[in-house]
């Protein structure tokens, strides 16, 4: 599945300064190996030392958070936007 | 537009930003996020300056506003935008603690403090003086409205542009308060998480200074204001138990921070002080993961009348959670008439008209004591964050109708009549 990708700035280094990429993957965890694929170290920043998410990131797969999803398993089809955003304080 | 990175004079105490999660450093620049780990940034600080060196006397005899703290909080200029901020009333509330079977309650009300009656003028004066320093000439936040409101009073007495974001269906009290102050204001059709995601898009983009996204480090230590405070004008005295709302989870965290470094720097003695936090049951993901002893949030999607602190991803709730276990606290949450409950019962005790954030606190401080949660010998302080005139609609149909009269002492006198008929009614038992 062909989806797109939004990069947060701090992860930009790692994509050459592209804030978006197109990347392959029928879920989320098959989009990290590929995200990892195309620019080396980037998993190990959204992931912690068990392959889990980090509790600071959030995904997003069409402006819905996946934890209102299947997780890091949420199905991806073609053409889907996926945000990666760090969390935010605030009110 | 390029922003310099300001360092601190040599004589400042906040030396860096560092990852509260992994301990990364980085410099004194706009950012909010480990490029590590994705953890939030904190301002650290270098306090054996001050340890044993600030005296008591040297804070009173500063202004009258959060800026006598200055020394703490990450701000280098001797000229912060000052308008008056913080050094609200710290109240005895003597008529709410007998109501609740309490013997030492104190109020400290910031629905009226200054310029925009709600405790986001201490986080966005603080942020603002500091995106000054940063180099930026637009500030910005997305905003539940009374950040909205701060942001734009106090962009306006600094001559920032500013653009605010908040979600479409706020009180028009709210949107009418920030208006006023002629920023760029979008309303956004989404609820506040999803303000707030777009809002940290745009700040990757737009080079401009978010109070709560890039400038978050330095606006949320504007909180610990609300902890320095109340030790003051307890008497340089820590309280037994404080009581305050949840939303990001950012104000409760940063009361706690307050209150230990006046303990690291001498000006107070240490004490175990108890925190309880306080949320909406139509969103309470924090109170959920305090009672069912997760260590996690799960977020929600909120629906509830308590939209101020309507945050269904809370950034800090891991922090608050940890807050409230380590210092016996407790989390709770009440239902939405009952946030109208404890709105009412704060003006009819103590002349104090307060929000919805404010009306969910007054309910859970009862609740605590009904279930015997607080010790009516503890020194317990409620924190009221925003006054109930931005929230007029939550109130609409709940407070009765004024008696309409004839300008004639008879018509006068039948309704004087009527009205106390009804009051009778209203305490005798019905039998059915």
């Amino acid at each position: 599945m062909a989806v797109k990708v939004l990069i947060p700035t701090p992860l930009q280094k790692l994509t050459q300064n592209q804030a978006t990429l197109q990347c392959e993957g029928g879920t989320i965890v098959e989009l990290l190996d590929s995200l990892e694929q195309n620019c080396p170290g980037i998993k190990a920043r959204l992931c912690d030392e068990q392959g889990e998410l980090r509790r600071f990131v959030n995904f997003y797969v069409n402006n819905e958070d996946i934890r209102f999803l299947e997780g890091a398993n949420t199905p991806l089809q073609d053409g889907d936007e996926v945000s990666i955003i760090p969390a935010i304080a605030g009110g | 537009m390029t922003l310099a990175s300001v360092a601190a004079t040599p004589t400042a105490t906040f030396q860096a930003l560092k990852c509260k999660e992994c301990g990364a450093e980085y410099e004194l620049k706009a950012q909010h996020v480990c490029e590590y780990c994705f953890g939030p940034l904190e301002v650290a600080y270098d306090f054996s300056k001050l340890r044993g060196r600030m005296t008591r006397e040297q804070i009173q005899a500063g202004p009258n506003s959060i800026w006598r703290y200055r020394d703490f909080l990450p701000v280098a200029t001797d000229n912060p935008i000052d308008m008056g901020t913080g050094m609200t009333p710290l109240l005895q509330a003597k008529r709410l603690a007998r109501r609740l079977g309490l013997k030492h309650l104190y109020i400290k009300n910031d629905a009226v403090n200054m310029p925009t009656l709600s405790f986001k003028d201490r986080v966005v004066s603080v942020a603002l003086t500091r995106a000054q320093e940063l180099g930026f000439t637009t500030v910005s936040c997305a905003s539940t409205g009374n950040l909205a409101n701060s942001t734009a009073a106090i962009a306006a007495r600094a001559g920032l542009d500013c653009c605010v974001f908040i979600p479409s269906d706020l009180e028009a009290g709210k949107v009418m308060g920030t208006l006023i102050y002629a920023p760029t204001v979008m309303a956004v059709e989404g609820n506040y998480d999803q303000v707030n995601r777009l809002c940290s898009e745009v700040a990757n983009t737009h080079g401009w200074g978010f109070v709560n996204i890039n400038l978050r480090p330095y606006y949320s230590e504007g909180s610990k204001t609300l902890g320095y405070e109340v030790a003051e004008q307890l008497g340089w005295e820590l309280p037994d138990h404080i009581v305050a709302p949840l939303a990001s989870g950012s104000l409760f965290t940063k009361i706690y921070k307050g209150f230990r470094e006046f303990v690291d720097v001498g000006l107070v003695a240490d004490k175990a002080v108890r925190f309880s936090g306080a949320q909406a049951e139509g969103c309470s993901p924090i109170a959920q993961a305090y009672q069912e002893g997760r260590d996690f949030i799960s977020p929600v999607k909120p629906s509830t009348i308590a939209k101020s602190i309507a945050i269904g991803n809370p950034a800090d709730g891991v922090y608050a959670l940890d807050i409230a276990r380590k210092t016996n606290g407790q989390i709770e949450s009440v239902n939405d008439a009952e946030i109208v409950a404890g709105i009412k019962l704060l003006a009819e005790t103590e002349g104090i008209f307060t929000e919805t954030a404010g009306g969910t606190t007054i309910a859970v401080l009862q609740k605590l004591v009904a279930a015997g949660k607080i010790d009516p010998d503890e020194k317990t302080v409620v924190y009221i964050t925003g006054n109930g005139l931005k929230t007029q609609e939550a109130v609409q149909g709940y407070v009765g109708e004024p008696l309409t009269i004839e300008p004639k002492l008879d018509s006068f006198e039948r309704a004087l009549e009527r009205s106390r008929t009804l009051e009778r009614l209203d305490w005798q038992p019905v039998l059915v």
